[in-house]
């Protein structure tokens, strides 16, 4: 096996794989993935050519959503997802951030309508330096990432 | 003519082109001149104010009447089925099921944009929070075109809340469009939001920060002075700070005879009532330009051929 890295194979689910160490945990924690009873499998700091260090998550029978893959570009631009059925990788993305987001965070504006009113969330993205900033749709305020991240 | 408003929203000045705007202002500009007081016959059109406003909603009513539409609605937020708990998009749905249009003012940043989703009925947006204010910056361009000839290439001096102040941060969004140049005159608290700063940069627009009116007033085109609010500020503090924000007839000696004075209003003491006698005074002309920036985007909005 040479300098492989030993992390137990999955039957069927979904392998993210080049995480920026340190977002490994923050992402089970914005996906839920603990209050399931799916079977992870997680590393963290572990050696990577391209980051560094990286996390990865192994779920075992678990696919994921949409918004949930556009989350996750958010918290970890540079992942992979592999999609593991049999033991195979039967396909394999990058994250890309989306160009829009709904439903997925609040409007940190306590003064937003989103609040009050029968209707998602819902964000344009972009990018400005090594920034991503959320327009809401609504309230029109901007914010950068984290903010936006930090509530849910 | 070909109309850009035609069952248009009317939502934020980010939406409006330069060439709406542009369409906006003639339509107003003919309004001024020649009055058209059968142009919204058998249109009857809601004013749904669910917080209070003295200039916008007496404008906009005075402009429907005048065009000779028909209104209903209300003043207060108070007296509707809000305070029962029912949302403003149930709200919303009912009115847009009576009339041809809603305008509406509402405490909540982004109403309107979420009125404009469950409306059957183009929304004009009347102020939502601290967000938007469209209207009023269509009356502001409408009075700086009137009072310069054009918009184009003008310098424009910022004075007093640049914080807080929407009706800054529009007019200044919608002035990109025109390549004006930036004077900001506010103190540290209240200066203009990075935010929107960037958003000069990026469209490579020009602007400075002033201490003093006086040092740009001889190559200022426009003086746009806001009220610095006094809760904002401790008394020692703003006794201290206000004087500095305050336009007279001193600060105004080397003012050039083309520049105008605006003011969103109400003033309170930033501008001392001596200016009101002067020829660079434009903010009660601008006030009153408010009834013929909003006849023009009814006009529009109600009319598929325009005027």
């Amino acid at each position: 096996m040479g300098n492989k890295l030993q992390v137990e194979a999955i039957c069927q689910g979904t392998v993210i794989d080049h995480i920026a160490a340190g977002q490994g945990v923050k992402i089970l924690d914005r996906l839920h993935l603990l209050d399931s009873k799916a079977r992870i499998t997680v590393g963290f700091n572990l050696p990577s050519k391209a980051l560094g260090f990286k996390d990865i998550i192994k779920v075992e029978g678990r696919m994921f959503t949409e918004q949930e893959a556009n989350e996750l570009a958010l918290f970890a631009p540079s992942a992979t997802i592999n999609v593991i059925d049999d033991y195979r990788v039967v396909d394999k993305f990058a994250m890309t951030i989306p160009e829009t987001l709904s439903g997925a965070f609040s409007c940190p504006n306590s003064n937003c309508i989103t609040h009050n009113e029968p209707v998602d969330s819902f964000f344009y993205l972009r990018h400005v330096r090594d920034d991503t900033q959320l327009k809401c749709r609504y309230c029109e305020k901007i914010f950068s990432k984290e903010i936006v991240a930090e509530l849910k | 003519m070909d109309n850009r408003f035609y069952n248009r929203d009317i939502v934020s000045i980010a939406d409006l082109s330069r060439e709406d705007m542009e369409q906006i202002l003639d339509v107003a500009a003919i309004l001024k001149e020649t009055p058209h007081p059968t142009l919204l016959n058998g249109k009857v059109i809601a004013s749904c104010f669910f917080e209070a406003s003295t200039r916008t909603r007496l404008s906009f009513e005075t402009a429907i009447h005048r065009l000779g539409g028909t209104l209903i609605g209300f003043a207060d937020g108070g007296n509707t089925s809000a305070k029962k708990g029912e949302t403003l998009a149930d709200a919303i749905r009912m009115v847009s099921s009576y009339t041809d249009a809603i305008i509406m003012r509402h405490p909540k940043e982004g109403a309107a944009r979420m009125a404009s989703e469950f409306s059957g009925v183009p929304i004009i947006n009347g102020g939502d929070g601290a967000n938007q204010h469209p209207t009023q910056t269509l009356l502001d361009l409408f009075s700086i075109k009137e009072c310069q000839g054009q918009l184009d290439n003008l310098t424009v001096t910022f004075v007093g809340d640049l914080k807080y102040g929407r009706t800054v941060h529009s007019l200044a969004q919608a002035l990109t469009h025109f390549n004006a140049t930036f004077n900001f005159i506010a103190p540290d608290a209240l200066a203009m939001p990075d935010y929107l700063l960037q958003e000069l940069d990026e469209k490579g627009i020009r602007w400075q920060r002033s201490d003093t009116i006086e040092e740009v007033i001889a190559n200022t085109d426009i003086v746009y002075m806001t009220r610095v609010q006094k809760e904002r500020f401790d008394e020692t503090e703003y006794k201290h700070i206000a004087s500095k924000y305050v336009l007279t007839n001193e600060t105004l000696k080397t003012a050039p005879e083309h520049l105008k004075v605006l003011h969103p209003l109400p003033r309170v003491d930033e501008i001392a009532v001596e200016v009101d006698q002067t020829p660079h005074a434009y903010y009660f002309e601008q006030a009153r330009n408010g009834v013929y920036a909003r006849q023009a985007l009814l006009a529009l909005i109600l009319n598929e051929t325009g005027l």
